[in-house]
């Protein structure tokens, strides 16, 4: 068991919203933010875009950044305050003290499928790779928008990636290589995935319904998110003040793609993050599934969450508002799951009429009032790898 | 500061076919001859899964497979942390062919899109040994392998496990390489215990630039030109028998030092 690591400011850019404070709203009104998909139509299925990407720009002496992956990431930094946040902890901590470990599954690859298309057969591809696809852009975009000086890495674990970064981070913390780490990370819409995950039949035709009896897949979403974390809780108590009490992560070692049929990864990464905790499965308020909505993930993850919490525990997957946002959607559901614990309410699947009869862990479908006081927040990935965080609310 | 033992060494690049054949050469006893050969299928993987397998995850776990050897420990349970700048760029940059081409039929293919992942190799790594111990994989641009010496060193302080580190990278493919070029394949892996176990590892990230080369010149180009090859130094330094070097990190670098050489003819050798 470790003391607890505090996020002293934390912040996320999503389709259901700009902003943590958004996202805690559009959970209570039950309003998604998926539409149909009319980034690259030829996929079909719905998609969680966010708005404003087209149009914003990154400072002019970080222009060489430019790429959709980038701006996102440049969306969220100035949203919530997060980079005064990061400012004032400069000062207290120096700029070489504060550690950058981001996440991310594509980077910047839209700007290669961009130049890939364009490009005269057999002749050069015109795009800045080190700024965009390479996978540490968005760690040298942010080090650089922060003037943070110190060890910086991007993760990259497929859809785990921005969870497993806390623990990255958290390492890095603990054994006094740094005393605070900008975490979290983003992934934004490219061709790549969309295509990929049409391959593999994943694509849901309708707005992605996790847990559901009638679920066929999911919705790609794109967002941006991160947290600062550091050994103190924040001075001025806010209502969103949260804190990493436990991390745990393993492989499968099954297959590339998909899960373990029973979860056994995912049961090993819920007992050592609740073990580091120190924390029993009954002091867990609420599980937020990856749930991305296939059959086999969900299905799956039904088993090992049963295997851990039993059917006592309300599990639910926030994706019906936000789409699967990858390498992002583990720093977007800690953001969630402050807005859940500040507002006293666990946030029921979206969309989903019937949950999926065979399940046996406690699925909610619909808005709970009620104490969220920590919470159990997991993420898979390609690769047969698993990270689950236990979240809770700054006494 | 962060202190380690170094428990089993994997390398593989032009010249450099495993520890035992480099051995010499990285202690500067050899003339350096840079052959290039790419690194052999992974016997550890049933023959399904070896044939899906490109270069580049032939290559991390030739390194990770022999370093784990070499440690004694049994590989399922060790955490890896991979460290690659390119990643799989011959899978993605194939991808990105198919999707320039796309004309509305189903161009990429289910096997390529989930070996495109970061974490191929690590995926590969865990069904082939059995491993469900945790793995990190990470990118740092030309600063990968002291990001994932750091991140690797930091976990064994942080926890008191062996984590095995494995840092590779392949040349990207035409047209890619032009933008990012990178001198042949190379990778290095180090299985990392606590303190007192083997030869001594110390590390310190610090402000200011690194200057580190590796002592024999032969060895700078690929030094230079390939991310993975930023292992070089800390390669001279073990077969050498100690040794201090900075190694650039981004704006700051990272002091390595081997502290305890392990003694002539045994442990590491």
């Amino acid at each position: 068991m470790h003391p607890p690591l505090f996020l002293t400011s934390a912040t996320a850019v999503s389709a259901a919203g700009h902003g943590a404070a958004a996202h805690g709203d559009a959970l209570l009104a039950r309003r998604g933010g998926l539409r149909p998909n009319d980034w690259d139509p030829a996929v079909g299925g719905w998609i969680g875009r966010v708005e404003g990407v087209e149009g914003h720009a990154l400072p002019p002496g970080l222009a060489g950044f430019d790429c959709r992956n980038n701006r996102l990431a440049d969306m969220a930094l100035r949203t919530d305050g997060f980079m005064e946040a990061v400012m004032a902890a400069r000062e207290r901590h120096g700029p070489d003290r504060i550690a950058v470990v981001l996440g991310t599954s594509t980077s910047g690859v839209s700007s290669a499928e961009d130049a890939y298309r364009v490009r005269d057969a057999g002749g050069p591809l015109r795009f800045d790779y080190d700024h965009t696809q390479d996978l540490f852009s968005l760690g040298a975009y942010v080090r650089a928008a922060l003037g943070l000086h110190g060890p910086a890495f991007v993760v990259s674990i497929a859809c785990a990636s921005s969870a497993r970064c806390f623990m990255d981070a958290a390492h890095l913390i603990r054994t006094g290589v740094c005393d605070a780490a900008v975490v979290g990370g983003a992934d934004s819409l490219c061709r790549m995935t969309l295509h990929g995950f049409q391959a593999l039949e994943l694509i849901s035709p309708v707005p992605c319904r996790p847990c559901g009896a009638d679920r066929a897949g999911i919705s790609i979403g794109e967002a941006a998110g991160f947290a600062l974390l550091e050994r103190e809780p924040p001075k001025h108590r806010q209502a969103a003040s949260l804190a990493l009490l436990g991390a745990g992560a393993s492989s499968d070692g099954y297959h590339m793609s998909s899960p373990h049929p029973e979860g056994a990864g995912a049961v090993s990464a819920m007992r050592q993050a609740l073990d580091a905790a120190g924390l029993a499965p009954g002091d867990i308020d609420w599980v937020n599934l990856h749930g991305t909505g296939t059959r086999a993930n969900d299905a799956m993850e039904d088993q090992a969450v049963h295997a851990v919490f039993g059917d006592t525990v309300p599990c639910s997957s926030t994706k019906g508002w936000t789409g699967h946002t990858l390498g992002a959607c583990g720093i977007l559901e800690v953001v969630i799951a402050g807005q859940c614990m500040a507002g006293g309410f666990v946030a029921g699947c979206l969309g989903v009429s019937q949950a999926d009869p065979a399940f046996r862990a406690q699925v909610a479908t619909d808005t709970l009032h009620r104490p969220v006081r920590r919470v159990v927040s997991n993420s898979f990935g390609f690769g047969g790898t698993n990270c689950s965080l236990v979240l809770g609310a700054v006494q | 500061m962060l202190a380690c033992s170094v428990l089993g060494i994997g390398v593989w690049g032009p010249g450099l076919p495993g520890w035992a054949a480099s051995r010499a050469v990285l202690a500067g006893d050899v003339p350096y001859l840079p052959t290039p050969a790419p690194a052999p299928p992974p016997a550890l993987l049933p023959p399904t899964e070896r044939r899906r397998t490109g270069p580049v995850v032939r290559l991390a776990l030739q390194v990770a497979g022999e370093a784990a050897a070499a440690s004694g420990l049994p590989p399922a349970g060790l955490r890896t942390v991979f460290g690659s700048s390119n990643g799989d760029g011959v899978v993605v940059g194939g991808i990105l062919e198919a999707l320039a081409a796309y004309t509305g039929e189903r161009v990429v293919s289910p096997t390529a899109f989930h070996n495109s992942v970061h974490n191929a190799a690590a995926g590969y790594w865990s069904i082939a040994t059995g491993s469900r111990q945790p793995a990190t994989c990470l990118g740092c641009h030309d600063w990968t392998w002291a990001a994932a010496l750091l991140k690797a060193a930091a976990d064994v302080a942080a926890d008191g496990q062996p984590v095995l580190l494995a840092c590779y990278d392949h040349p990207l493919p035409v047209p890619l390489d032009a933008l990012r070029p990178t001198l042949d394949a190379f990778g290095a892996a180090l299985v990392l215990g606590p303190a007192g176990l083997g030869p001594g590892l110390r590390l310190r990230w610090a402000a200011g630039p690194g200057s580190t080369t590796p002592a024999n010149p032969a060895l700078h180009a690929l030094f230079h030109g390939n991310a993975s090859a930023r292992a070089l130094p800390l390669l001279e330094a073990l077969a050498r028998g100690g040794g201090r070097h900075a190694l650039a990190y981004l704006d700051g670098h990272l002091d390595v030092e081997v502290v305890a050489p392990s003694p002539p003819g045994r442990g590491l050798g």
